[in-house]
């Protein structure tokens, strides 16, 4: 093969995922081309104008804590933020925003070219070139090919991409871009299976068409911290986003035409995510419901163009028309693009190692909705996570994977390579089994020494977070080190929150367990500076000390947890030899390959007696080498 | 089911299940020192510690006693430190009275103190994962451990008697449906969850109460098993023996005479109109000095705070002594029955204060055997005023399930206290999601996929 250009790493796709793979690999050091089909559509927000919500903003969190990028986006161009879920635990708190799509792909745009080693460029991809089980580069449509270490495949929804709306289908990516026809095929070629999702999107509508004094007005907040824990949040001007409800006369006219439905004609074939319906399945499923929320949602604030959240629909247009006019509010609204569904392909994640790289072609890695997930934050985490370890691979060092208990990052990629999923995945909080540990509030706490250790954190970026850390460390020494004694103080103070007074002297840190003790009570009775102690220390030790005893349970569970994780199982091992293992056990056990007992225990038909039988034949081969 | 495999303290009764003279529960973990230790009065004395200081390779007399801090048996403790053991962890081998009584409340015992119950071969997998079996010998514990763990998963589900899965699933469904409302309004806190029908408090309370019933099933399956303890107590020559021989002689003894090995206490078992009955006969204590007396009243006492039922005994003919005041002042009003023998002689002073405290007496003649049914009747009466319903079904035989419904408890108290406290949502999931695995563990049935899907079966949700 004759190469054109060579590059350490190719991406290809400049989505959610591919943008952070693509910053990731260049700041690590290395040479990146990052292809999209089109230079106009970097960071493009084909769905809802909003990025975090429940599990999702700790993702975003999280990948700032590492050195990514999206935190930083959203910060820069959010057009209203709020923190949902306070009322219900420090674990769940999530922050939300509003985002203006086209100044977020602006941004996006202006960062990747100002990245050193990275060329941002427009090009489809159409074949992914293989040496025996190794990648070498990527074919162009323009009969061009590239040379490359490592290839990053993070096409979102364009893979075979099918549109509808109402029977009328065609072959097209999100938002009338080019699907991504070739690449399917040659990932095919290569042996991958690919299974087929389904998504949808709502229609948008002019601004000014809306009677909002029919809707509900939903403001925003004002926020010290946004996504990212490096620079302050900047204080943008906020718009508010608008609640209205569906009628039963909506819900007549989904039921009319049903016939005209892809979903109920089997026209689309595509699995579709369930925490994600349209509106016709809202009212085909929940048929006693008599209305449903529809949240007005600006798209940016240079544009009237508004997202209707709620009201996703593959319907033909004129019904979708008919059907949003009997929303009060939308009585004389007028659609600028009419909602719509896509079928895609998608890679089965069991063929995915815990790098994202495919287990069957080294080099080769995939990130993003083509690993069957769905949402901008999942598909950057993952593009962020593919992106270090193509690095760390081409460097020759060891693979960074984030385990269930250090991160939801962690908890997304062991799903999908370890339960492989059959609907588009959504990450849920319910899914972590350590979820107090794996709060938005201590992403940093968690994973910024290891982005500082890859390279993405820089040195000024990790020395104020060792700052942060310092300071929380020494705020919880005094704590520990200080005395509250059973004054009539002290004990006034209590009785006026009806609380039983203090009988002894206890230190200040059990003192700050009992509710509606705070540190700024605190310090009426201690010497704590706390005019100097910035709110987000403030923030960390309260949190750390009042829910010590729950944290404390966790953290044992934790450790162990990492007793099965530390048990690898060698990669060469046969399966298909252990008769001892059930059947199905052998069969899953084949498929899935995983690289810790902890993980094989967390494949579904997989037993404790499985386990085991595993751990056996471990310690068996460990000595037989010995 | 959970997937257990780590260094945690395992226990479980190591000697063949039977009447021999001598078991052995074994303890083995990096904690198996400390454990025993919560439950081991060296000499009688309880010496918090005791076990921490001692060489390795040694052993130890003293008793048994249980979280309620009573006696359980008396025993022989080797501590035997890693590496120079079977499993090459720390390991505590407590050597009690033969029999499975004895054997099952030791291990009770230690499970109460922090241990957990040995899965299937576990040992031995142990002791082959740390090295101390043979690579020869692996086939053959490969083998033990599948064989096992199927038979034992086999018995699990077919243990599952007389609707305990069933009682146990209502509870665990009630607790998922709340897991299911919470999770819910936790990942999506936009969309329409509909307000819990139930009250929380209300139903922690419940889910609570019906867990500790299925325990309280356990006791009550216990002494259905072991039969129900009922001491025969009383001053000498009041006829003890004469009373224990004319229920023996009605009954038939299924079990023989059991001389414990340094305690002289007769028991014998009898079969009441069903329900056993374990009787202790404190005539085995030979009060022939004044000395020896005084350690038979020790050893009584003791009798009686192991009793379910205690029959008290006097002499009808001769009237109340100082000796049966003593006696008297001793017992638990609630389980103790006034039995007047001789009653075919003549009657002396009568009872006084004694029927206020226990109620009329009932009349026999041991040598005549007369009166017997009349206290066949007040044992069955006693035996269920202390819930030992004939009527309702023992649920719980299984001390693995057991020790789930007790963790399972102590989940739903702190959920509930949680709850009552004002603690936020994340946090009082935290031990419902225990709750739930520890029931799943009875049952067989795995949660978190459940919730999931459950929030998408139950509530219209999605922007």
């Amino acid at each position: 093969m004759g190469f054109a250009q060579s590059y350490d790493v190719v991406v290809i796709g400049a989505g959610h995922a591919g943008c952070e793979a693509a910053v990731a690999t260049a700041k690590m050091g290395l040479r990146t081309l990052l292809l999209t089909l089109s230079l106009d559509n970097v960071g493009l927000m084909p769905c809802n104008p909003s990025i975090g919500g429940a599990a999702k903003g700790q993702l975003v969190r999280e990948i700032d804590a590492l050195g990514g990028v999206m935190g930083i986006g959203v910060d820069q161009n959010y057009i209203q933020i709020r923190m949902l879920n306070t009322s219900k635990g420090p674990a769940v708190h999530a922050l939300r925003a509003q985002v203006d799509k086209i100044a977020y792909m602006r941004w996006m745009k202006r960062l990747l070219e100002a990245t050193p080693n990275l060329d941002l460029k427009q090009g489809v991809a159409t074949k992914i070139l293989t040496q025996g089980e190794r990648v070498v580069g990527v074919r162009l449509k323009t009969e061009i090919d590239i040379a490359a270490q490592a290839v990053i495949v993070a096409t979102g929804t364009y893979l075979r991409g099918l549109v509808h709306y109402g029977l009328v289908h065609y072959s097209s990516g999100p938002q009338g871009q080019h699907p991504s026809v070739e690449l399917a095929h040659s990932l095919l070629e290569l042996g991958f299976e690919l299974q087929r999702f389904k998504t949808g999107t709502p229609p948008r509508i002019h601004g000014d068409t809306v009677n909002y004094s029919k809707t509900t007005e939903m403001p925003g907040e004002e926020l010290r911290r946004g996504f990212s824990f490096r620079a302050p949040l900047p204080q943008r001007r906020q718009v508010s986003c608008w609640l209205t409800w569906t009628t039963q006369e909506t819900h007549e006219i989904i039921r009319r035409n049903l016939d005209k439905a892809p979903m109920y004609t089997g026209e689309i074939t595509g699995i579709g995510p369930r925490y994600c319906p349209s509106l016709e399945a809202k009212v085909y499923e929940f048929p006693d419901k008599p209305s449903h929320q529809i949240f007005i949602e600006p798209e940016g604030l240079d544009t009237r163009e508004m997202y209707l959240a709620g009201f996703s629909t593959s319907l033909p247009e004129d019904i979708q028309i008919e059907m949003i006019r009997t929303v009060p509010g939308l009585e004389n609204v007028k659609i600028m693009r009419p909602g719509y569904a896509i079928e895609y392909d998608a890679l089965n994640p069991l063929d995915l190692k815990p790098n994202l790289e495919t287990k069957a072609i080294r080099g080769l890695f995939c990130a993003g909705q083509i690993n069957g997930t769905s949402g901008y934050e999942e598909a950057a985490a993952q593009g962020l996570m593919a992106g270090i370890n193509a690095a760390l691979m081409i460097k020759g060092a060891e693979p960074l994977v984030l385990k269930r208990s250090q991160a939801y990052i962690g908890v997304l990629i062991d799903d999908l390579v370890t339960k492989g999923t059959r609907e588009p995945y959504r990450l849920l909080t319910a899914k972590a089994e350590y979820r107090l540990l794996l709060r938005q509030d201590n992403a940093d706490l968690r994973l910024t020494e290891l982005g500082h250790q890859i390279g993405l954190i820089s040195d000024t970026e990790y020395a104020a977070f060792l700052r942060k850390k310092e300071s929380i460390d020494k705020l919880l020494a005094k704590l520990r080190a200080e005395t509250i004694q059973p004054s009539p103080a002290v004990n006034e103070k209590l009785a006026g929150f009806g609380q039983a007074p203090l009988q002894r002297a206890v230190s200040a840190e059990v003192f700050l367990r009992r509710p509606e003790i705070n540190l700024s009570l605190l310090s009426e009775f201690v010497e704590l500076e706390t005019e100097e102690i910035d709110p987000e220390v403030a923030e960390q030790v309260e949190l750390q000390v009042k829910y010590s005893g729950y944290i404390e349970r966790q953290q044992e569970q934790v450790e162990r947890f990492l007793k099965l994780e530390a048990k690898k199982i060698p990669p060469d091992l046969q399966y298909e030899s252990l008769h001892g293992l059930s059947s199905e056990a052998r069969e899953k056990l084949a498929r899935v390959r995983p690289e810790s007992l902890g993980q094989a225990a967390r494949i579904s038909g997989v037993s404790p007696a499985d386990i085991n039988y595993l751990a056996i034949i471990l310690e068996q081969r460990r000595r037989g080498k010995a | 089911m959970k997937i257990r495999f780590d260094h945690d303290t395992i226990a479980a009764i190591s000697t063949p299940l039977g009447e021999g003279g001598l078991a052995v529960i074994r303890v083995s973990g990096d904690d198996a020192v400390a454990v025993v230790d919560r439950v081991f009065a060296p000499g009688g004395k309880v010496k918090p510690g005791f076990l921490g200081s001692v060489a390795s390779h040694t052993v130890h007399y003293g008793y048994i006693h249980n979280r309620q801090g009573e006696r359980v048996d008396e025993v022989l403790v080797t501590v035997m430190l890693a590496p120079r053991t079977f499993t090459r962890e720390d390991t505590v081998e407590i050597s009690c009275h033969g029999g499975i009584v004895s054997a099952q409340r030791v291990l009770e015992a230690v499970l109460g103190a922090g241990a957990r119950l040995a899965e299937p071969g576990e040992f031995t997998k142990r002791a082959f994962l740390n090295g101390r079996i043979d690579l020869a010998q692996a086939e053959a514990v490969i083998d033990l451990i599948r064989a096992k763990t199927e038979a034992s998963q086999a018995v699990a589900l077919t243990n599952l008697r007389g609707g305990l899965s069933e009682r146990v699933r209502r509870i665990r469904e009630a607790i998922v449906e709340v897991l299911t409302y919470l999770e819910a309004s936790i990942d999506f806190p936009e969309d329409e969850i509909p307000p819990l029908e139930q009250d929380l408090d209300q139903l922690l309370t419940w889910a609570r109460s019906e867990v500790a019933a299925l325990i309280e099933t356990a006791r009550t399956g216990r002494i259905y098993r072991e039969g129900l303890a009922t001491v025969i107590l009383g001053r000498p020559n009041v006829g003890k023996s004469s009373l224990l021989n004319a229920l023996l002689g009605e009954e038939r003894a299924i079990v023989t005479q059991i001389p414990g090995t340094t305690r002289d206490i007769l028991e014998e078992q009898i079969n009441l109109r069903g329900l056993p009955l374990r009787i202790i006969d404190t005539a085995g204590i030979r009060a022939t000095t004044d000395e020896v007396e005084r350690i038979g009243v020790t050893r009584s006492i003791e009798a009686i705070e192991r009793a379910d039922i205690i029959l008290f005994l006097v002499d009808y003919s001769s009237g109340l002594t100082p000796e049966d005041w003593e006696v008297a002042a001793t017992l638990p009003v609630g389980r103790t029955i006034l039995v007047a023998n001789k009653a075919d002689l003549p009657s002396g002073s009568g009872f006084g204060d004694l029927v206020e405290r226990f109620g009329e007496p009932v009349l026999i003649s041991a040598k005549e055997h007369t009166g017997l049914d009349e206290l066949k009747d007040r044992i069955l009466e006693k035996a269920s005023v202390i819930k030992v319903d004939r009527t309702e079904t023992v649920l719980v035989t299984n001390l693995r399930h057991l020790e789930a419904l007790r963790q399972a408890c102590e989940s739903l108290e702190n959920a509930h206290q949680a709850f009552v406290g004002g603690m936020p949502a994340d946090l009082i999931t935290i031990d419902l999601h225990a709750a739930v695995a520890y029931l799943g563990e009875i049952t067989g049935d795995t949660a978190s996929a459940d919730v999931i899907d459950r929030i998408f079966a139950n509530f219209c949700i999605g922007k």
